[in-house]
């Protein structure tokens, strides 16, 4: 069994059945990755996890429990945190300010009413998530704006603010879309560097196959909706559904 | 002290420096000038001041930091003035349950509508709380006239018998606090000046304070984090596994409840209260004062209430005799000439004065006066830096 089981999931959008029957098994503490060409509906399966789609048929379990009909924030409180393809953060905040809110919301919960305490005196608030700012290697931007700041630090706050949840399970969805070389292989590092020293279970969506090939355990491979193969790296490579659907028939 | 930072307390201390010395600072022409129409020193006034200030430190708490733009705010305000006022007709003519009555109905009306509206968020959520406000004025002047009084609104009657009070027969009731009647005041005769103390504006003020140092605590808060997160990213908000919708909603009837104390302290000023304290217009009031003061800024919204109230009492008065008294030294076509061009923009034609203000103010300034007296302060620093270091062209920041 592993943490994250799908199965038979199914979802429709009018006419387009953008998932039929997708099964996948994410065994705890490996790096997974999702693979597929344009319009495989990785993104699709991606929403059905953490609560923004509800799948039309099969079922979603993490670590046992079912996750379909939970919302978002819910989804989020049992343990799998959400990496955007475009980071996500709170433009407007500073960077440590960014980084304090996910240890509010790992501490107390969905929703407390702390209205009249100063945030800057809840010492291991703050004590944790200057650590984790350290972790992510970007104390000296503290009092930075958010939004001003490189999309690759954007990305690196994003990864850092997830987990200061601790989260058990980390979807990542393409992290490194849009990014130049250098910043790709530092994300990789910082992935490769978390999976190695965190009780972690990431997925992972991606296009690059040299981020893919770097940090994958296990494989799937979907197209047009179904998975095509499931598999360690070494065998996905030569695999020729996989280079069919990847290539075209004539490769 | 008190739990503020530095900066917060001076501010702090600043703001109660000047509404306690107010009514010197706001009278500074001597009676006899010409100056003394532009003192705003009078009872009436202050406490318009500083009860408007309170509605919009309010409206801040909301629209500053979830950017939810409430169009029916004033809404609040009216519900708080009802309550007020059956308070002081039924039960007691002190001010204070009155306030509290204010309060609380306040804070339950906000619930329900918060409730609904909330469930859209920026310009649904607009016109969901416009159309509550209109159907709330509406419903005050017709259907719910053995509430609210329709039309003339309700007042204290010389009938008026609340339970714990010692009214004589025929005898119309004050409002009071524990026996301090709000319209006593002291007046200070010093040379030509005439300084007014009205204890009615002492209690509001007071009041204010409290209210501004809740809201900086708010400001400062976790939970005021979790507000601007709102306000700055919803999404990363609920995949970080919080839920924004009691974030949102307590803060829309903490916003509530300070339009309900506003309106309970317009009661205890003035016992009265008519429906057209919530039509639309006076939803976009304090729309205006926040915007003009300074979104999201502590003392913005005071600021704001403070600019507006003086030109509505202040520059409406001005009319065309005083305009010609002015211009009198110039010669007759000139003086006339002049005045024509003034004349649009005072007395009844404030609101266009008031609109030029508000255009610049936001095309030039968009975070309010506030924005204004920071770039002031700035210039003057950079000003004397320049001086001490022999003149350096470093660019401000």
């Amino acid at each position: 069994m592993g943490i994250l089981e799908v199965k038979d999931v199914g979802k429709r959008f009018g006419g387009l059945q953008a998932l039929g029957d997708v099964n996948l098994s994410v065994k705890e503490n490996t790096v997974h990755a999702i693979i597929g060409p344009n319009g495989a509906g990785k993104s699709t399966l991606l929403n059905c996890l953490v609560g923004k789609l509800i799948p039309d048929t099969g079922s979603v379990m993490f670590d046992g429990q079912s996750v379909l009909g939970r919302t978002p924030h819910e989804i989020n409180q049992m343990g799998i945190s959400r990496v955007f393809q475009t980071p996500e953060i709170f433009g407007d905040l500073t960077v440590l300010e960014n980084m304090m809110i996910p240890c509010f919301a790992k501490r107390d919960g969905a929703f407390r009413m702390r209205a009249i305490e100063d945030m800057m005196r809840e010492k291991d608030i703050v004590e944790k998530a200057e650590s984790m700012l350290v972790d992510m290697n970007m104390a000296d931007k503290h009092h930075m704006h958010a939004a001003s700041m490189s999309r690759g630090d954007k990305r690196r706050l994003e990864i850092g603010m997830c987990l200061a949840q601790e989260p058990r399970l980390l979807l990542l969805d393409e992290p490194t879309a849009g990014m130049a070389r250098a910043d790709t292989n530092n994300t990789i590092d910082l992935l490769k560097q978390i999976s190695d020293e965190r009780d972690i279970t990431i997925a992972i969506i991606e296009h690059d196959m040299h981020v893919v090939f770097s940090l994958a355990q296990r494989i799937t491979v979907l197209a047009q909706g179904t998975p095509l193969v499931e598999d360690d790296p070494e065998n996905i490579k030569g695999h020729p559904k996989v280079r069919e659907a990847y290539l075209g028939e004539t490769a | 002290m008190l739990g503020l930072n530095k900066k917060d307390l001076q501010l702090m201390l600043i703001v109660t420096g000047l509404t306690m010395l107010a009514p010197f600072i706001l009278n500074p022409f001597p009676e006899s000038s010409g100056m003394a129409q532009f003192n705003a020193g009078y009872p009436d006034l202050m406490q318009r001041f500083v009860i408007f200030g309170i509605f919009a430190i309010g409206f801040n708490l909301l629209f500053g930091l979830t950017g939810y733009l409430s169009f029916g705010h004033a809404a609040f305000l009216g519900v708080g003035s009802y309550g007020a006022i059956w308070m002081m007709k039924l039960v007691s003519l002190n001010v204070i349950p009155a306030i509290f009555m204010g309060v609380i109905v306040a804070g339950i009306f906000s619930v329900a509508v918060g409730y609904i509206c909330l469930r859209r968020s920026g310009i649904y959520f607009s016109i969901l709380t416009l159309a509550f406000a209109q159907m709330s004025y509406a419903l005050a002047y017709s259907v719910l006239t053995p509430i609210t009084g329709g039309e003339t609104g309700l007042q204290i009657k010389s009938t008026d018998r609340p339970i714990f009070s010692s009214l004589e027969e025929g005898e119309t009731g004050r409002a009071n606090l524990f026996g301090m009647d709000m319209r006593q005041s002291f007046e200070l005769n010093i040379g030509d000046w005439l300084f007014t103390f009205n204890a009615g504006y002492y209690i509001a003020a007071i009041v204010m304070l409290i209210a501004f140092y809740v809201s900086i605590r708010i400001f400062r808060s976790p939970f005021g984090l979790m507000l601007r997160a709102i306000k700055s990213n919803q999404t990363r908000m609920s995949y970080t596994g919080l839920n924004p919708r009691p974030h949102t909603l307590a803060a829309f009837v903490i916003s509530g409840m300070y339009a309900g104390l506003a309106g309970g302290l317009l009661v205890a000023m003035d016992t009265q209260v008519g429906p057209e304290r919530m039509f639309w217009t006076a939803s976009g009031e304090v729309v205006l004062m926040t915007i003009l003061g300074g979104v999201g800024t502590l003392i913005g919204p005071v600021l704001g209430a403070g600019v507006i109230k003086y030109m509505e009492n202040i520059l409406s008065k001005i009319n065309k005799d005083v305009l010609h008294e002015w211009f009198a030294f110039m010669p007759d076509g000139l003086e006339d000439f002049i005045v024509f061009l003034v004349y649009p923009f005072i007395g009844k034609g404030w609101h266009l004065t008031l609109g030029i203000l508000f255009m610049l103010v936001v095309i030039f300034l968009p975070g309010g006066l506030v924005e204004g007296g920071q770039r002031i302060g700035k210039w003057i620093k950079n000003r004397g830096k320049a001086k001490d270091t022999g003149g350096s062209t470093e660019p401000a920041e």
